[in-house]
C-alpha cells in the first residue's frame, strides 16, 4: 500500500512538474525578479511534495499547494540572505501576493510568456536563451540541457547562472514586449525554440533519447507560444516547420540504420497527421498576411511533401520561396538550397553556376551542404573529377557516420 | 532602478568636426537632456572634459602613483554619463538609444548597484 502510494504521489509530482513547472516558476519569477532564487524555492516545494504526498494523499489543487511551499521556502531565503537590507516591506508585498494565488481561490495567472521573452532578452548571449528557456520553462535540469548541447555539465551550469544573474541585476523585465517591438523581440523567442528544435533534429537516428526529446521539447514551447499568441503567424510558421521536419524524421533512415536523403524518402513513412497539422498552421498564418522567415521555410517543407500526391516536390515554388527568403536573409545557406532547386528546373549546369557565384563567401568553405550539393551537381553534370573532389570535401566536414557513408556510397558510384 | 548611461564617442572627431555639426551636436544633446527631464527619469548627468585632461590615481604598497591620461587608451574614451531611474532595463535600453551618443559613438548601459 505505501510502496503504491509513494508511486502514485510521485507519479502526480512529476505530471505537476510537466505541467507546472514554468507557471510556477514564471508566476514566481515575475514577482520577485530572481530567477535562481525561485527555482530553488520550486525544487524545494517539489521535494516537499515528494515526502507529503504520499502519507495525506495528493492535494486538491497541486499547483496552488506547490505554490503555498514555494512561497514559504522564497521568504525563508530571501529573509536568511537580505537580513541586513530593509527589505521588509516589499517581502510582505511578495508574500501577500503569493498567498492570494496559493490560496487556490484564484487561478494562478500564466506569466510564461513573460518568462519566454526575459530568456530570450537582446541583453543575453544568443547562445544561452534556448537552454534558459528550456531550463526555466520545462524545468529540464543544467545537465540534460548540457548534453544535448554538447557542453560539459559544469560549463553550462555556469553559462546559466550568469545570465539568471545578468536577468536580476540588470533589471530585465519579465513582460511581453509593446506592439511596436514585439516582432523582433518574439523572432528571438522564437529562434531560441528553433536553436532548441535544431539540437534535438541533429541526432537524426533519434538514437540519443535526450536529443529527441529535446526537438519533443521544442514542439511543445512552439505550441505553448501558439497558444498564447495566436494571432502571431511567425509563431504559426516555427511550429509548422518544426512539424514538418518532425513528421519525417522515421523516414530519415532505413532499416540498416542508413541516411536516406529527401529526395528519396518514401512519403508513405512520412506522419500524415503531422503534416496535417502544420498545413493548417501554415494555412492560418498565411491568411494574417505578414510573411516572415519561418512561415517560408515552413512553405519550402509544404512543396516538398506535394510529392505524396504528385510524385514530385513542387520546385518551381521551392525556388520562388527560396528567393523571398534570400531577399529576407542574405543567408548563403539559402543560396545553397536555391542553387539546388535552380538545378531541379533547368538543369545541373545552372545549379553549380550559382553555387560558383557564391564560391567568394567564406562561410560556406566549412558547410558541408554546399560542398554535397557540388558534389551531387557536378556529377549529374558527368563531372566525375570535380565531382570526386566535391564528396572528398563533404565527407571530411560530416560529423555523422550514417551521412559520411551515404556521401561515401555516391562517391564510389561515380567510378562505378 | 536606476541605470548609468555612458557615453563613449571618439574625441578626434568631434574636434575635428565643424561648427555647424558641433552646435547640432549639442542641440541634441540639450533636447535629450530637456525630454528625460520632461520624462521625470533623469538623476544626475554631466558632459566630461576630454581625456587628455584626465589623471590616473593608484596605490600600490603604500605609494600613490600618478599617472598622466585616462585609464585606457582607446579611440572611443568615456565622454559623459546620465543616471536615470526607470522601470527596467528595456525602458533603459529606449532612453539610451535616443541618446545622441549612440548614433556618434556608444552608450554602455549599467545598472546602478542597489544599496
Amino acid at each position: 500500500m505505501a510502496r503504491s502510494a509513494a508511486e502514485a504521489a510521485r507519479t502526480a509530482a512529476a505530471a505537476a512538474v510537466r505541467e507546472s513547472y514554468g507557471k510556477l516558476l514564471a508566476f514566481l519569477a515575475a514577482r520577485t525578479r530572481d530567477v535562481a532564487a525561485s527555482e530553488d524555492a520550486l525544487a524545494e516545494a517539489l521535494a516537499a511534495a515528494l515526502a507529503d504526498w504520499p502519507l495525506s494523499g495528493v492535494p486538491r489543487s497541486p499547483e496552488a499547494w506547490l505554490l503555498a511551499v514555494a512561497r514559504r521556502k522564497f521568504i525563508d531565503q530571501a529573509r536568511r540572505r537580505q537580513s541586513a537590507a530593509g527589505a521588509g516591506d516589499h517581502l510582505r508585498l511578495i508574500a501577500e501576493e503569493l498567498a492570494e494565488a496559493a490560496s487556490g481561490e484564484a487561478v494562478i495567472p500564466d506569466h510564461r510568456l513573460a518568462l519566454m521573452f526575459a530568456c530570450a532578452h537582446p541583453a543575453l548571449d544568443a547562445g544561452i536563451r534556448a537552454p534558459l528557456m528550456l531550463q526555466t520553462i520545462l524545468g529540464l535540469d543544467a545537465a540534460t540541457i548540457a548534453a544535448a548541447f554538447l557542453i560539459s555539465p559544469a560549463a553550462m551550469g555556469q553559462r546559466l547562472a550568469r545570465a539568471k544573474s545578468k536577468i536580476s541585476q540588470a533589471g530585465i523585465p519579465f513582460r511581453v514586449p509593446e506592439r511596436a517591438e514585439l516582432g523582433e523581440r518574439l523572432h528571438s523567442v522564437l529562434e531560441a525554440i528553433y536553436a532548441a528544435f535544431a539540437e534535438g533534429w541533429s541526432d537524426p537516428a533519434g538514437t540519443e533519447i535526450r536529443r529527441r526529446d529535446l526537438a519533443e521539447e521544442a514542439i511543445w514551447l512552439g505550441r505553448l507560444v501558439c497558444s498564447l499568441l495566436p494571432e502571431e503567424p511567425e509563431a504559426l510558421g516555427l511550429l509548422a516547420l518544426m512539424l514538418h521536419a518532425e513528421a519525417r524524421r522515421k523516414a530519415r533512415r532505413n532499416a540498416q540504420g542508413d541516411y536516406v536523403p529527401l529526395a528519396e524518402q518514401d512519403p508513405a513513412q512520412w506522419d500524415a497527421r503531422l503534416i496535417a497539422e502544420a498545413e493548417a498552421l501554415l494555412f492560418r498564418a498565411g491568411a494574417m498576411d505578414a510573411i516572415g522567415r519561418f512561415q517560408l521555410e515552413a512553405a519550402v517543407q509544404s512543396a516538398h511533401v506535394v510529392r505524396r500526391h504528385a510524385g514530385r516536390s513542387d520546385w518551381s515554388a521551392i525556388l520562388r520561396l527560396y528567393d523571398a527568403l534570400w531577399v529576407l536573409t542574405g543567408s548563403p545557406v539559402v543560396a545553397v538550397n536555391r542553387a539546388v532547386a535552380l538545378a531541379e528546373i533547368e538543369g545541373a549546369a545552372a545549379g553549380i553556376a550559382a553555387l560558383d557565384a557564391l564560391q567568394s563567401d567564406d562561410r560556406l568553405a566549412e558547410y558541408q551542404p554546399y560542398w554535397a550539393a557540388r558534389a551531387g551537381l557536378f556529377a549529374a553534370a558527368g563531372n566525375v573529377a570535380a565531382a570526386d573532389e566535391a564528396y572528398e570535401q563533404a565527407i571530411g566536414l560530416e560529423h555523422d557516420p550514417a551521412v559520411r557513408r551515404f556521401l561515401d556510397r555516391r562517391r564510389r558510384a561515380l567510378r562505378g | 532602478m536606476k541605470y548609468m548611461l555612458l557615453i563613449y564617442s571618439n574625441e578626434a572627431a568631434f574636434e575635428a568636426a565643424g561648427k555647424a555639426q558641433v552646435e547640432e551636436i549639442i542641440g541634441a544633446y540639450q533636447a535629450y537632456t530637456q525630454a528625460l527631464t520632461k520624462a521625470g527619469v533623469i538623476v544626475a548627468s554631466d558632459r566630461l572634459q576630454r581625456s587628455p585632461a584626465a589623471t590616473t590615481v593608484r596605490t600600490a604598497d603604500g605609494k600613490t602613483k600618478v599617472l598622466n591620461g585616462p585609464y585606457a587608451e582607446t579611440k572611443e574614451q568615456l565622454g559623459g554619463f546620465y543616471m536615470i531611474d526607470v522601470p527596467d532595463l528595456d525602458a533603459a535600453l529606449t532612453w539610451a538609444a535616443r541618446c545622441p551618443g549612440a548614433s556618434h559613438g556608444v552608450v554602455e548601459v549599467r545598472p546602478v548597484w542597489a544599496m
